[in-house]
């Protein structure tokens, strides 16, 4: 049975459907989320160190570690698959500490992002690698909010409706890899 | 001696090489998707099972609606075979002088590809990180052949699998027992990360560098073609079958289906020397040709 969820997430209820997650549970995630891979992941922990604001609010939010092709005319976006996750394992415990309630990618993550997960009531979530043009036909808006300069790797704003995951590391230290 | 020479415009290799790269993005070569296909039959886990199903629908998306079936549309690279009696000529129809340049063709080819087929720009400075902004430069690999003719294979090859390939230097009595240990644990310790199922491209012998090139040559190779050296053949069996007992699975996530095919590519090497070189590719095995 496939749960359906929509972030971010901001209710007590949101949070707690989120803490009640488990690993391999599928999941149909609709709502808004962010694409960030490694160049944006270091210069939002830049932001960060600096105490300056991120380009969008992390509490309760999601972040895909994605870099999608150019949106062809009359689409939102190109092809959007996962980019492999543990690239991003030296970035997530801090963001995950401080209101990310979920990060989407492919492949398995390291020990701290585990215990970050654990603290924080957070999730990891998989989307099937180069299963792109798929989950393109999710996506149904698509904004860049910040680094352009980072081509491919600039922060876009996502409007996805049944974005289809599989719960891959839950709050509970359960793990699917 | 020149009058055996053909002549070739700089333009036409750009505008081959351009539809070669958007082509090969669109489309899983047929040998790939049987693969898959009959990876999928044998499957029986319902996870696995249900991954190989979106592969499946993805490449039948991506054919329908002209987009890439990945997002990452790889670094470009080439395996070009330039006859020896071919002149490349900068103006379109041969004027210009005989002094066009194969690598800036190539490239400027890639520079169209990408362009026109809303294909991603994955190349960057290796510190800075910046973006070239258009995928270029691409890795070429260029030999001269006897003939009049040119031949470009073009692959490309996605980060995530090539940051999970590694080449090692065994000792000669390590063998064939040292080169199964070192590629199962390489495939074992990937897992998920380079997109399994995988094909498992492997150079041995050679040396340090030319190892690795063997091992993505390799890659090249029609999965139900039959290795063109009969002893390999076994081997490739052997190899694929235990690295199919990891069962890491698709995406890594547990299963039978970890490997599609491991495709093999020797060179005599060094009598200290047993070299190896694991590259992997992932499932996405976009290649195509073309000769002109």
């Amino acid at each position: 049975m496939k749960k359906r969820l929509t972030a971010p997430f901001l209710s007590a209820d949101d949070l707690s459907a989120l803490r009640d997650l488990r690993t391999g549970d599928s999941v149909l995630l609709s709502g808004v989320i962010y694409t960030a891979r490694d160049a944006a992941h270091q210069r939002l922990l830049g932001l960060l160190a600096k105490g300056e604001a991120l380009p969008f609010d992390l509490r309760g939010a999601a972040i895909y570690y994605c870099g999608p092709t150019p949106a062809p005319p009359g689409r939102p976006v190109g092809s959007i698959g996962p980019t492999t996750s543990y690239r991003m394992d030296s970035f997530a415990p801090a963001l995950y500490e401080r209101g990310l309630a979920a990060s989407i990618g492919k492949g398995p993550r390291g020990a701290a992002v585990k215990e970050a997960l654990c603290q924080s009531g957070g999730v990891y979530f998989a989307a099937t690698g180069g299963a792109a043009a798929l989950l393109a036909s999710c996506v149904k808006e698509a904004k860049l909010i910040a680094f352009p300069d980072l081509g491919p790797e600039a922060v876009y704003e996502l409007k996805v409706e049944d974005f289809p995951l599989l719960v891959a590391t839950d709050a509970q230290g359960g793990d699917l890899y | 001696m020149m009058n055996n020479c053909r002549t070739l415009s700089v333009n036409a290799v750009s505008e081959a090489v351009a539809a070669l790269c958007v082509e090969a993005n669109l489309h899983l070569p047929k040998d790939v998707a049987t693969a898959l296909e009959l990876a999928r039959q044998r499957e029986t886990g319902a996870l696995a099972s249900g991954i190989l199903d979106q592969l499946a629908a993805n490449a039948q998306i991506a054919a329908a609606q002209c987009l890439p079936l990945c997002q990452d549309t790889g670094l470009a690279v080439f395996f070009v075979e330039l006859g020896r009696d071919l002149r490349l000529a900068n103006g379109a129809d041969g004027a210009g002088g005989a002094d066009g340049d194969i690598y800036a063709a190539i490239n400027e080819g890639v520079r169209r590809g990408y362009a026109e087929g809303f294909l991603r720009k994955s190349v960057c400075d290796p510190f800075s990180r910046a973006n070239t902004g258009d995928n270029t430069p691409a890795v070429i690999h260029l030999r001269l052949v006897p003939g009049r003719s040119l031949r470009i294979v073009y692959m490309a090859k996605g980060g995530g699998s090539e940051n999970m390939s590694r080449v090692t230097m065994l000792a000669p009595a390590e063998g064939w027992e040292g080169i199964k240990r070192f590629v199962l644990e390489r495939v074992r310790e990937a897992g998920g990360n380079p997109c399994p199922p995988i094909i498992v491209g492997l150079g041995i012998g050679g040396n340090f560098e030319l190892a690795p090139l063997l091992a993505k040559e390799a890659l090249l190779r029609c999965l139900d073609e039959p290795n063109p050296q009969p002893d390999l053949r076994d081997k490739e069996a052997e190899l694929l079958e235990l690295i199919n007992d990891l069962g890491v699975g698709p995406m890594g996530l547990g299963g039978r289906t970890t490997c599609l095919g491991v495709l093999i590519k020797t060179a005599p090497c060094h009598i200290a020397s047993l070299p190896l070189a694991v590259n992997i590719q992932c499932h996405s095995a976009r290649h195509g040709e073309v000769l002109l």
